[in-house]
């Protein structure tokens, strides 16, 4: 049976689950956990997945009715949220939607993206890492790169070649990793932050169930697809309850004397471009929830980038003499990623991912010309040959 | 016409249904070789409006009185309508006195109030006279100027305002007078052609120019008064004027869009479509983001302004759009020249139309600067202390 949902029902829905479910008196965990299981996770997912099958701008008015309870605490499984569950959910079988979506969501199990590899990186579909069938396993070798999160995840996102003899975009399959199988190896990559957020991973002879498969066999790219479309819309296109802006102005405020005209000038500029950037961002989601999705999705990430990257640098330069301080060296394993979080300095260091990570820049802008302005591609040598055969 | 999506950023219905009226009048009486030879005969001296457009546009789809109540004759609708109207005319550079009369002079005797506002409110919105703002086009809400015309005893008006919008198609002009009586500033309504004299003056926006307006001892009828900085209702013309203004440059940086991605895709050098270069695609890739942002902020501004509950929320919608608007559209238009070669260069190629709007545009109801400066204030972002 389904419920055509509103604000009032949702709202209604949220305000008895907290009734029945009083979180002073419940531990963090079982709260989570059934609040997916009322379909409070996300409403926009279908019922018994943890959510109630409907508009997902109704999520808005979950979220308000239980501010202050625990949350899952999306800065630790970002990955998981923004790009595994909705792949999982559109390609998976009922059986890995049902053994995946809850423990990723309540936070249990955490997610990590094993795409780019030392050879392969703007150009994905020419990754080299193998998976060879061997009655019903898989055998996975190869080494992937960049991995945020490889040190905590319990399962990990990953596209391999299963056919070499074809060109490269048609014989890749994807796959969830075991990231607790035999072979698995994860070793920190250091950031120009000092930490390492992100890591190697070295695969050899993993050893992988055919029913860790997500989707066909050879429809590995298409799957992808899916992840990366929603990875660019969660690092750019998600309702932020602090910005980048926000941080900056609030520096800006209580320094009166740092201001010069010049800074002056430019954080209004900035100022007018981060409320641009929201109003964007209001639109798309007022666009998806009337069913008519605008291509306004691919720009979020490229307007996000750069704005991140010149208000961090502009708060530094305001900064001046606290500019020139670093706040930790240390060499650590974060669990969690917060843009927004630590000191001035790594603010500006860790946005430079941002125009990186999920695609670079020139990488979204070559997408918006060609999908959405429909301008001619480049030509290009790699189309029709064989992976095995592409130069190297 | 206040319905519950009046806050959305996207389009209504009606509206939709209103801009496809507007572009098939506009496609049909106001195309671009239409536009030019006004634009050239307007280079001479003549005023470029298309009287019959305008009538068109004013009775037929009722544009003069969108912004007016419909106990006033009006069509009782909002900003938001005014600005889809305000689109599709920057799509086209069409030359028509909308935002002279139906936005600014329309705007500043709703906002003034009073008998003689209604009645000619009443007579505005039936499209049966036309009437112009004599106020500078490049004042911004922000900051009056003294008037340059004074009132006086004898119920006439004398002085000369300059950088004045739609005054030759005109039938009334308003203009903010000091009176010499009592130092109180009214909003005074001339008729054209009795004492007040109006002269075109080349001018760099070839579809909207500007034109100086002398008053010699014009009768005048006091629309209200009041004392202050501001005479009645120019404030709030200009402030309406300023954010929908916003749509209008969208508009212009649409087209400029649009037809640039057409020319590069046809266009070939070096046996490729100009447009599969990267440097190029990258370049229009920046453009459509700019847009993207632009109709946001434009939207956002029309649905504040058609909201009266949300005033100062409207205040900075409109400081925000003002600041962002103005520099996409003149970004557009300077991509749509560079990236058409020599082409973009030619009087005969309908670029230079969009490039001299989009310029003037910025300049008019404020500067990006100017707005930049509001959202200082209204966003809480003060500047440094005096040095000294
Ligand atoms: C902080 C961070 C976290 C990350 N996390 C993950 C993760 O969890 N999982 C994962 O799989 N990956 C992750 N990545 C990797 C990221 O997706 C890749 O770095 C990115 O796709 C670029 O690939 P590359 O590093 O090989 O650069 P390259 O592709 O070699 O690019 C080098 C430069 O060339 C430019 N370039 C390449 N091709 C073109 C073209 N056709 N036209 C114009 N310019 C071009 C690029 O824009 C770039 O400037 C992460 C990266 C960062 C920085």
């Amino acid at each position: 049976m389904s419920v055509a949902w509103d604000e009032a029902s949702i709202a209604e829905r949220a305000r008895s689950f907290l009734a029945e479910h009083d979180p002073a008196r419940t531990d963090r965990l079982g709260f989570l956990r059934a609040r997916f299981d009322a379909g409070l996770a996300w409403v926009h997912f279908p019922e018994g997945l943890g959510g109630l099958g409907t508009r997902r701008d109704l999520q808005a008015v979950v979220e308000r009715e239980l501010k202050g309870t625990p949350d899952n605490d999306p800065g630790r499984i970002g990955i998981g949220l923004g790009m595994a569950a909705p792949t999982v959910l559109a390609f998976g079988t009922d059986e890995q939607r049902r053994r995946f979506l809850r423990p990723l969501w309540t936070g249990e199990e955490v997610w990590c993206q094993l795409f780019s590899e030392p050879g392969a990186g703007s150009d994905l579909a020419t990754l080299a890492t193998r998976a060879v069938r061997e009655g019903d396993e898989w055998v996975v070798d190869g080494q992937k790169v960049w991995t945020s999160s490889a040190h905590t995840a319990r399962w990990g996102i990953l596209v391999a070649r299963t056919d070499p003899d074809v060109p490269k975009h048609r014989g890749l399959t994807y796959f969830v990793c075991d990231m607790r199988a035999p072979g698995v190896e994860v070793r920190p990559l250091r950031q120009i932050t000092g930490e390492a957020e992100f890591n190697e991973v070295f695969l050899t002879g993993v050893r992988l169930p055919d029913s860790l498969r997500l989707g066909e066999v050879g429809d590995g790219w298409r799957v992808a697809q899916t992840t990366l479309m929603n990875e660019r819309v969660a690092i750019g296109g998600a309702p932020a309850r602090r910005s980048m802006a926000g941080v900056v102005a609030d520096t800006w405020r209580s320094r009166p004397e740092l201001r010069t005209h010049d800074l002056h000038q430019r954080l209004l500029k900035l100022w007018v471009d981060a409320e641009v950037l929201r109003l964007t961002a209001v639109r798309l989601r007022e666009q998806l929830a009337a069913g008519h999705p605008g291509p306004e999705g691919s720009g979020m990430k490229l307007a996000f980038a750069r704005l991140h990257q010149e208000l961090s640098g502009l708060e530094v330069e305001l900064l001046r003499e606290d500019g020139l301080a670093y706040d930790d060296w240390t060499f650590r394993r974060p669990e969690a990623v917060d843009f927004l979080g630590r000191e001035a300095g790594y603010r500006y260091l860790r946005a430079k991912g941002n125009s990186i990570e999920g695609g670079t820049s020139e990488i979204l802008r070559n997408i918006i010309a060609e999908r959405v302005l429909g301008l001619p591609s480049e030509p290009r040598a790699d189309k029709d040959v064989a992976w095995k055969d592409l130069p190297r | 016409m206040t319905d519950d999506r009046s806050t959305s950023l996207l389009y209504t219905e009606v509206e939709q249904e209103l801009r496809a009226a507007v572009r098939d009048l506009l496609a049909d009486k106001s195309a671009p070789a239409d536009v030019l030879a006004r634009a050239e005969a307007a280079a001479g001296g003549a005023a470029p409006y298309d009287a019959e457009l305008w009538k068109a546009l004013a009775r037929d789809i009722g544009a003069a009185g969108l912004l007016v109540p419909e106990e006033l004759g009006g069509a009782g609708a909002s900003a938001r309508e005014a600005a889809v109207v305000l689109e599709e005319l920057g799509r086209s550079v069409a030359a028509v006195p909308f935002l002279s009369s139906a936005v600014l002079a329309t705007r500043a005797l709703m906002a003034a109030g009073g008998d003689v506002a209604a009645g000619l409110l009443e007579r505005l919105s039936s499209g049966e006279v036309t009437a112009a703002l004599a106020v500078s086009a490049a004042t911004s809400p922000y900051g009056p100027k003294g008037p340059a015309v004074t009132l006086g005893a004898d119920g006439r008006v004398s002085g000369t305002v300059t950088g004045v919008i739609g005054a030759e198609v005109a039938d009334v002009l308003l203009v903010p007078a000091l009176a010499a009586s009592d130092g109180s500033l009214a909003l005074c309504a001339v008729s054209a052609g009795e004492g007040a004299g109006v002269a075109a003056v080349p001018s760099l926006d070839l579809t909207r120019p500007v034109a100086t307006v002398t008053f010699a001892s014009a009768p005048a009828g006091v629309v209200a008064r009041r004392t202050g900085t501001w005479a009645p209702g120019v404030r709030e013309a200009l402030a309406t004027g300023a954010g929908l203004l916003a749509s209008e440059q969208l508009g212009v940086a649409e087209w400029c869009l649009d037809t640039t991605v057409a020319y590069v895709k046809e266009r070939r050098q070096f046996a490729r479509p100009v447009g599969s270069f990267q440097a190029v695609k990258h370049r229009l890739a920046d453009l459509w983001l700019e847009v993207v942002g632009a109709r946001a902020a434009a939207r956002n501004a029309a649905a504040l302004l058609a909201d009266p509950r949300r005033g100062e929320e409207a205040a900075s919608a409109v400081a925000v759009a003002q600041a962002y608007c103005g520099a996409v559209a003149v970004h557009a238009a300077e991509e749509c020249v560079q990236l058409h070669g020599g082409i973009g260069m030619t009087w005969e190629h309908p670029a230079h139309l969009y490039l001299k709007r989009a310029k003037a545009d910025q300049i008019i109801l404020g500067t990006p600067g100017d707005h930049r400066e509001a959202v200082a204030v209204l966003a809480d972002l003060p500047g440094p202390a005096p040095v000294l």
